[in-house]
């Protein structure tokens, strides 16, 4: 089903991939807004719209310290795509682990044949 | 029951439009592609342990097709599609890959094996033919979505722990 709005979850709102960056970047640490606009070289309402988005969906927490806006990337709020993506790597998983089935009945087969 | 060394699937991002898949089996790799490449085999292990595989059709040479089907536990119908572009036996295959549900968004998979002291390691590369496919898929799909999460995944995989 489709979901309801572009940013109404974390799914969506990495599906932009400067939203993806700006996640990148905190993902080494706490960091200004201004910051952000340097490294990213975009224009700060624009910057400033991808946080707002972010925010919403709470994959990062803001602070105000001084006169500066601090950004910082909640892990916890990725939980929800990571356990998706498990759910991906565990249907690859479990198909493999029948192949290891396979794989030992066709081992078996071959040595037999060698035997004859 | 021969015991089995068991891995996991290791699924990495390795661009914006790639998926990787790599595993190791305990066994030499002409195996491993047989058990790819022959009908009999390919229905016995890849509805993993999510239903039956209903229809395997292998027509294994360049420009041949395929078509793989499973019947899930819930009822419905999951088929793949596509067609064989390259083929190294027990090397190397390059084919084309579309789910019948998303018609409109195929991807090319290239699948490797190498081995090692009899065992072997697979890779599946799946790589997908457009952004604009992929963004599609997006909503509804997995691979897309998949692509995002695994991409931002990698990115920030320190901070999920």
């Amino acid at each position: 089903m489709a979901r309801a709005a572009t940013t109404a979850d974390a799914f969506n709102a990495v599906a932009e991939p400067r939203r993806r960056q700006i996640l990148d970047l905190l993902a080494g640490g706490e960091r200004p807004v201004n910051d952000l606009v340097v490294l990213l070289g975009l224009a700060q309402p624009q910057v400033s719209k991808h946080l707002r988005v972010l925010r919403e969906v709470g994959l990062v927490d803001v602070r105000d310290e001084g006169r500066q806006r601090k950004y910082r990337l909640n892990g916890a709020s990725l939980k929800p795509i990571h356990d998706w993506v498990k759910n991906y790597e565990r249907t690859w998983s479990e198909r493999f682990e029948r192949l290891d089935v396979v794989l030992e009945e066709l081992k078996k087969e071959e040595a037999r044949g060698s035997d004859d | 029951m021969a015991v089995t060394t068991r891995h996991t699937a290791k699924v990495t991002l390795p661009a914006d439009d790639q998926i990787l898949i790599t595993r190791e089996f305990a066994a030499p790799r002409h195996l491993v592609f047989r058990a790819w490449t022959e009908p009999e085999l390919v229905k016995q292990w890849w509805s993993a342990k999510r239903g039956e595989v209903t229809i395997a059709e292998i027509d294994l040479r360049v420009g041949g097709s395929w078509r793989w089907v499973m019947v899930a536990d819930g009822g419905f119908e999951v088929a793949f599609h596509g067609e064989y572009r390259e083929i190294v036996p027990d090397e190397r295959i390059v084919s084309t890959e579309v789910y019948e549900g998303m018609p409109g968004a195929g991807a090319v998979n290239t699948m490797t094996f190498t081995e090692n002291e009899g065992r072997t390691t697979m890779t599946i590369l799946v790589q997908h033919t457009s952004k604009e496919n992929r963004d599609a898929q997006i909503d509804s799909g997995m691979e897309a979505g998949l692509q995002d999460a695994l991409d931002l995944l990698e990115q920030a995989a320190v901070s999920l722990l």
